[in-house]
């Protein structure tokens, strides 16, 4: 009959829609369930730090006042890092994307991902050995005639490893990810619009800016906090290359430290409160994480009906 | 404002293939002119030539001259940035810029060719143009919201404002309506029909009736074979293509017994 021939159901293809959907359901409880043990697991080792008195927390004047140093360092250095990164890499998504000829850009885009491949440790070596020599007779040049700024206030570091000398290693490390991320949303960029713009006698450069960057805006956000996620969290780098100290408003002088290297430099000597401490600095660095993330999503939405996704 | 276009002895190439061969032609200016054929007989790719747009595309080259009132557009030193500042065009699917609002749509042209204009001058061009392409009345009273938020067909209507809006000689529309319903392609021809009063128009389209409907001349292309060129096989007043061409080929294909 033809009812039971309709309502008769195919049983292997369903089996298979079952597994399936039961194991992406899996994968997504499994993500958020790893997301809230770590979260857990921060917020509870960390209460004894938060709780503690005053004087038992590393500089014996309360949580609050040891952490925000580092957090202002942490800030410091991914604001360098990203001011930085963030122009070049977009200059270098679109040559890559629109001026360079086809086989160079294949070259170049191979090159660019390969550097994101390049070990943290490296790049901290590089930093620390090269780097820092090499950069302290511009840091001179600058405590000597924009010293009048208190970020370039003198007497200059002479080791060079400063913060501002992390955050350009820092900037040197976030420059692939942003690049390859934002090269790829460049490439995807209607032909049909680019045409558009092209028809209206626009220059290649008036194309860019018509089409490609606005249509490009939610992915380079988020190509930007993805970098930005790294250079919070970047400690390797960071704990080699910066002579770490008291909070100053100078980047050219010895001084200021990141969450992360504090937590790597002091984690394997610490304990009873001091473990707890680093912990609910490891709490602060999630918490500022989660917060940047949530901005981009914002931003991002906040531009939807113009996205060019309707 | 509208200008003529003389195209004499010219070839188009992608890479060594000659995809257009030998095409000579005669535009008028305050006309509107039809190119018809079969898919792949190199009318679009023609089409193209006549703003340079085929340069977006690696590998295509022209030989020959295309003339603008006498203005070589492949003469030395010529910009193609320019070129196509005068030489309008229309896509065959609708590509308002997605972040842009309306009255930004329209004016985008504007803006890259003369880069300072007050609000007020901008407020009377958008709706010049937008009234020129019959779309004033129905986005009057949302021009800052997303033109991709439109109808298919106020969308191209939208586009050929974009269009108009730079004050172009000449504006070319390639298959405008083939992204349509009929009532939308209906408002595209009555609007053809009124931009021929100022401009020069040339369409490229699939569907014959609208060549017959819409053009003055019509031009026939067409393709021997595949990997062989696309060539202009006859070229005349519409009535006299659609009824008594000369050719055999445009006669068959007109008739609807081609191929």
């Amino acid at each position: 009959m033809t009812t039971t021939s309709l309502t008769k159901s195919r049983g292997a293809g369903h089996t298979g829609d079952k597994v399936f959907s039961a194991a992406t359901l899996a994968a997504g409880c499994l993500i958020l369930a790893v997301l809230f043990g770590v979260a857990l697991f921060l917020v509870v080792q960390a209460l004894p730090a938060l709780t503690a008195p005053a004087d038992q927390i590393q500089g014996g004047a309360g949580f609050l006042s040891y952490i925000w140093p580092l957090v202002i360092g942490t800030l410091i250095a991914a604001v360098i890092a990203l001011a930085i990164a963030t122009p070049v890499a977009i200059g270098v998504a679109l040559f890559i994307s629109h001026y360079a000829p086809r086989q160079l850009a294949a070259g170049l885009g191979y090159v660019v991902d390969l550097l994101a491949a390049i070990p943290s440790v490296i790049y901290g070596a590089w930093g620390v050995a090269f780097l820092a020599k090499e950069i302290s007779p511009a840091y001179d040049w600058l405590a000597k005639y924009v010293g009048w700024l208190p970020i370039f206030q003198g007497p200059a570091s002479a080791t060079g490893k400063t913060i501002l000398t992390a955050g350009i290693v820092l900037a040197v490390m976030v420059l692939p990810i942003i690049t390859s991320l934002t090269r790829e949303i460049f490439l995807q960029t209607p032909k049909l619009h680019e045409e558009a713009a092209l028809a209206l006698g626009a220059t290649r450069w008036e194309m860019i800016r018509m089409t490609v960057l606005p249509f490009g805006r939610p992915g380079i956000i988020s190509a930007v906090m993805l970098g930005l996620g790294r250079a919070l969290g970047e400690t390797m780098a960071v704990a080699l290359v910066l002579s770490s100290g008291a909070l100053t408003a100078s980047l050219i002088q010895t001084g200021n430290q990141t969450i992360a290297a504090e937590i790597a430099l002091n984690f394997p000597e610490a304990s009873g409160v001091k473990v707890n401490t680093l912990i609910a600095a490891g709490l602060v660095l999630f918490v500022i994480t989660l917060g940047v993330n949530m901005i981009a999503r914002w931003v991002i939405t906040r531009h939807k009906e113009f996205s060019g996704a309707n | 404002m509208s200008k003529r276009i003389d195209v004499k002895d010219l070839n188009v190439y992608y890479g060594n293939f000659l995809a257009v061969e030998d095409v000579n032609i005669n535009i008028d200016a305050k006309s509107v002119t039809a190119f018809i054929g079969p898919s792949g007989c190199g009318k679009s790719t023609f089409l193209r030539t006549l703003n340079r747009m085929h340069e977006v595309i690696p590998g295509a080259r022209v030989e020959g001259e295309v003339l603008l009132d006498g203005d070589n557009l492949y003469g030395p030193g010529v910009d193609p940035v320019t070129v196509r500042s005068q030489i309008g065009m229309v896509f065959q699917r609708p590509n308002p810029f997605p972040t842009m609002s309306i009255r930004d749509n329209v004016l985008a042209g504007v803006k890259l060719n003369n880069k300072k204009i007050s609000k007020g001058e901008a407020d009377v061009l958008v709706e010049r143009s937008l009234q020129g392409a019959n779309l004033w009345t129905e986005v009057k009273d949302r021009l800052g919201k997303p033109g991709s938020g439109l109808s298919g067909g106020q969308q191209q209507r939208l586009c050929i404002a974009r269009a108009i809006a730079v004050e172009p000689q000449v504006i070319l529309m390639d298959e405008p309506c083939s992204a349509l319903d009929p009532i939308s392609t209906l408002a595209i021809e009555d609007l053809i029909n009124e931009l021929k009063d100022q401009y020069t128009v040339v369409i490229v389209t699939h569907n014959m009736q609208q060549a017959a409907r819409v053009s003055d001349k019509t031009a026939f292309f067409n393709i021997a074979g595949t990997g062989k060129p696309g060539k202009l096989i006859e070229f005349g007043d519409t009535p006299t293509i659609f009824s008594n061409p000369t050719e055999k080929a445009t006669e068959d294909y007109v008739s609807g017994r081609f191929g």
